[in-house]
This record gives structure tokens, C-alpha cells and sequence, in this order.
């Protein structure tokens, strides 16, 4: 069956913090009724903490980091899931029981098997 | 044909992959050969053929003998018609997936569903064909790698997609019925396909309105059809032979009207409302006897929930015959993004030539020519110019 990463864009958040306990609570909601789904999946720290790296000149330039994410953006990647799910549908249906998708957006992209043989 | 291939194959990875395959596999070849007759019979044999290609590159890597592959062999047969239309609706469903963009819904069903060549498909969507075989071949990926399933959904996501199936085979019709440019007056394939998924959209979902309204607006308009074009020039509705309309046709789809407007009685929907106007049109005997009252109100509850530029230009165009060319006129010049439109020019031309002011009605026809048009269009366009300046 294909896998879908669920990437979770919302405002900035720290989950760490005892505000985000409500937060946390529909999340482990998400997590048990999706329990035979998922299949990995992370929380971030928010972007406060975010290196971005780049090799300028390409492979053996030099290496520039920046401190931030890639983009500032009002919304960021603030966690995923990978979910393994029959089809688009499958995946769309639960990216929309994740509590992020009801603040921010999660974005559904199939993931690359590698081992599934040439095709 | 799922169920089938998991029976023979034994596995229901391997059948789920090979009947993708196939639907891709469609998608990239049906627009070359035709739809073919049996629809569902040629992605079957595809099916088998992929399923058995996969079984002995696995067979191969595990040094097993595969007794049971004889038992993967077509079954071939008739194959019932709603079993056709079962792939047809399908096909449909798969085009129209809300994960792809309208732009790219339309292209596919052109181009899958209809038949046209990439080159075809990008001049009636007014996009280089090379850009539209890259926005074909990134969608067939996308359908592949993303796993849009091949299937009409279930009756709890259904009224969700409706009206995106509905917008794409409205545009087919439309496509078919007025080509953007090119030479054809009109693509009747095209047309009869967009009929043709119109009648299984409605035996699909026979109480749906908003699909009744698409269907009788799809007959009503098509009733007429053998009337708007003589000898390749384009004619004005009110100049048209009436008696060359479709009865049937007309019959069918005014009692669709009907029904349709009964059921949405305070929730006027987009189709409906567009074929209760055509029904007016189709109704009257004459042009004089035409209900301009009617339509025009009907234009008025339209504007309410589709108030787009080509709309209020229809309403401006019926107040013009309901209260007098200069209320119409007044109406036409209100409206703003029409500069690029020719049937705008078009039939502010018309009335600026019944109000007299012949200098600018030329002006307004030779507007509309410089824009695009398809060639019965124009030979109308330049025949009515002609009309409008002094014999020399």
C-alpha cells in the first residue's frame, strides 16, 4: 500500500509548552484512531531553533548556514505523520482528522518506495 | 475486474498495481486510439497482461515456478453496456479529482474522455501544446504516484464532487458546441460525449438537481443547434429557422426544467437557472414571442449567485429587448473585464446599429474581429460589418 507523509503546516508552535497540553490532547486523539495507519511521524521545535543549509557552488562548495527556516513564512512545518493508506482519498480523508489541518494546512505528498522494483 | 485479477494472481498488491498501471496506462493511450468499444474489457486483458509481467519478474527473483499462471488468462466475452458505463463514469470521476486543478481536470477530459489530441486540447484551453503535454504528463504522474483511485465515489463523499464532474462536462459541451478558435463551427463529438456523461450523471444521481439542470441546459442548448449554423456563418438566435429545432429534445429538457426548478425552490442553482432560460428560449414560437419578462428575471436570480461578466453581459443583452436598447446599452457599458471578449463587442455592436450610431457599431464589429473567434463566428461578424457600411 503507498505511504503519504502528512506534513502539518501551522503558525509557529512550541509543543513543549504546558499551553499546547489541549493541543496535544486531539493530537493523541489523531494518534489512536489512526493507530493502524501510521506508520512514523515527528513533532518539531518550532523554527526558532531551525538551521538552514546550503553548499554554495554546489557539491564541495562552501558550506552557508542560516539561522531559521528555509522560508519565513506565517505558517510553517510544524510536524508530519506517515500514514500508509490505499489511496489519495484514504490519505486526504484522514489528513483532515489531523488537528492541524483545522488551524493551518497539511500537505499530502505519496511517498517514494524505493524497494517497490523498477516501474 | 479488481476482484477478478485478486482471485488469479492471488494478491491483492499485486492486482492493486497492475489495474493502476493499466488506468495510467489508459489515460496515456486512450486519447491516441479512441475510447475502445469495451472500455472495461481493455483495461482488464491490460490488467492481466501487467499482473503477469510482475508475476514472473517475481517469479524470476525468487527462482519459483508459477504453476497457477495459466489461470491468469483473459476472459473474454461481451461486456454488458453498464459495465461501459460504469468505466466511462470512472474515467470521469478520475479526470475530475479535486486534487487536480480545474484547468488540468478539463484538459484530461478532454483529452482521455474525448479524444482530442494534445495539440487540440491545448487550443481549446488557449495554451501552447507544449505547455499542455507537460501539464497532461505531470497530472498522469500525479494520478499514478499519488494515488487518485480509479472508482465513482461512495454516496457520503459524492455531493462534494458533483460539482466539479458537473463544471468539467459543462465545459466539454461548451468546447464542443462553440469551439474557442480554430476553423470547425462546432466539434459534435464533443458535444455528443458531454451528452452522453450527462445521461449517466443522471441515472447515476436521478434526484440531483444541480446534474437535472446540466442535462436539460445540455438538451435545450443541442435542441437548437441545427439551426445556428448555415452554410458555415454563424446566426443570430432571433434569425434562426425555428423549425429546425429538436422537439424531443426540447420536450425532454423543459420537463428536466421542471422538475429541477421543484426541487431547489430556495436554492436557485447554476444550471438550472441557465436551463430554465434556454427553456424560454426554446418555448417561443417566434423570436417576437420570446418571454423577454421571464428571462430577464431569470437573469436577475443568476446574477445573484453567479454575478460573472459573460452573465451580466446575457442580462444585458435581455434588458435591452425587455426595457429598450438604451437601458441595455447602459447595462453593457457598466460591466468591466470584458474588453478582450469579442461577443461583447459583438452585441453592443448589435445595439449601438438599432439606436442608429452606425460609426460606432463598426467600430464595436471590427473590435470583435480583432479578437479571437472560431471561423463561423467570423464570417458572421464580417457579414454583419459589411451590412453596416454604405454600399460603394
Amino acid at each position: 500500500m503507498p505511504q503519504y507523509a502528512a506534513l502539518i503546516y501551522n503558525a509557529d508552535l512550541d509543543w513543549t509548552q504546558p499551553e499546547q497540553a489541549h493541543i496535544m490532547g486531539d493530537y493523541n486523539e489523531f494518534g489512536e484512531a489512526a493507530a493502524a495507519l501510521i506508520r512514523g511521524g515527528a513533532a518539531l521545535y518550532p523554527t526558532s531553533t531551525a538551521t538552514t543549509v546550503t553548499v554554495n557552488g554546489g557539491k564541495g562548495g562552501d558550506v552557508v548556514t542560516t539561522d531559521g527556516p528555509f522560508a519565513e513564512t506565517k505558517e510553517v512545518l510544524t510536524g508530519f505523520y506517515l500514514l500508509e493508506c490505499a489511496d489519495l482519498d484514504e490519505a486526504v480523508k484522514w489528513a483532515a482528522k489531523i488537528p492541524g489541518a483545522w488551524t493551518g494546512r497539511v500537505e499530502v505528498r505519496p511517498v517514494i518506495d524505493f524497494g517497490a522494483g523498477a516501474s | 475486474m479488481l476482484a477478478a485479477l485478486v482471485r488469479t494472481t492471488g494478491s491483492l498488491a499485486i492486482a492493486e498495481d497492475a489495474v493502476q498501471d493499466a488506468i495510467v496506462t489508459a489515460l496515456e493511450v486512450w486519447p491516441r486510439t479512441q475510447v475502445p468499444d469495451e472500455p472495461r474489457a481493455w483495461l482488464t486483458v491490460t490488467a492481466r497482461r501487467r499482473a503477469i509481467d510482475v508475476l514472473r519478474r517475481e517469479a524470476a527473483r525468487g527462482g519459483k515456478e508459477l504453476a497457477a499462471m495459466a489461470a491468469v488468462e483473459p476472459d473474454d466475452g461481451p461486456v454488458p453496456e453498464y459495465v461501459v458505463h460504469d468505466d466511462l463514469l470512472r474515467l470521469l470521476f478520475t479526470c475530475c479529482h479535486p486534487a487536480l486543478s480545474l484547468e488540468t481536470q478539463v484538459a484530461l477530459a478532454l483529452r482521455t474522455l474525448c479524444g482530442l489530441s494534445v495539440a487540440e486540447t491545448g487550443r481549446a484551453l488557449l495554451v501552447p501544446e507544449a505547455t499542455m503535454a507537460k501539464r497532461l504528463t505531470r497530472a498522469r504522474q500525479k494520478i499514478a504516484v499519488a494515488g487518485i483511485p480509479y472508482r465513482v465515489p461512495d454516496a457520503a463523499e459524492l455531493p462534494d464532487r458533483i460539482r466539479g464532474v458537473a463544471a468539467t462536462v459543462y465545459l466539454l459541451f461548451n468546447e464542443g458546441y462553440s469551439p474557442a478558435d480554430g476553423d470547425a463551427p462546432e466539434r459534435r463529438d464533443l458535444a455528443a460525449q458531454a451528452l452522453r456523461l450527462c445521461r449517466l450523471l443522471r441515472e447515476l444521481l436521478p434526484d440531483e438537481a444541480s446534474i437535472m439542470g446540466l442535462l436539460a441546459l445540455v438538451l435545450l442548448t443541442e435542441a437548437r443547434r441545427p439551426a445556428r449554423i448555415d452554410a458555415d456563418r454563424f446566426v443570430l438566435m432571433a434569425d434562426q429557422d425555428r423549425s429546425l429545432w429538436d422537439a424531443s429534445l426540447i420536450r425532454e429538457g423543459v420537463l428536466l426544467v421542471g422538475l429541477a426548478l421543484q426541487r431547489t425552490p430556495d436554492s436557485p442553482d447554476l444550471y438550472v437557472l441557465q436551463a430554465a432560460i434556454a427553456a424560454c428560449h426554446c418555448l417561443a414560437a417566434t423570436a417576437g414571442d420570446t418571454d423577454w419578462v421571464a428571462i430577464t428575471s431569470w437573469y436577475d436570480v443568476l446574477v445573484r449567485i453567479a454575478d460573472t461578466p459573460v452573465v451580466r453581459l446575457n442580462r444585458a443583452v435581455a434588458l435591452a429587448e425587455r426595457d429598450g436598447t438604451v437601458a441595455g446599452l447602459a447595462a453593457m457599458d457598466e460591466i468591466d473585464g470584458l474588453d478582450s471578449y469579442a461577443l461583447w463587442h459583438a452585441a453592443r455592436a448589435e445595439l449601438l446599429l438599432r439606436e442608429g450610431l452606425k460609426h460606432e457599431a463598426v467600430a464595436a464589429f471590427e473590435a470583435a474581429l480583432e479578437l479571437p473567434v472560431n471561423a463561423a463566428q467570423r464570417e458572421h461578424l464580417r457579414a454583419r460589418l459589411a451590412e453596416c457600411r454604405p454600399a460603394s
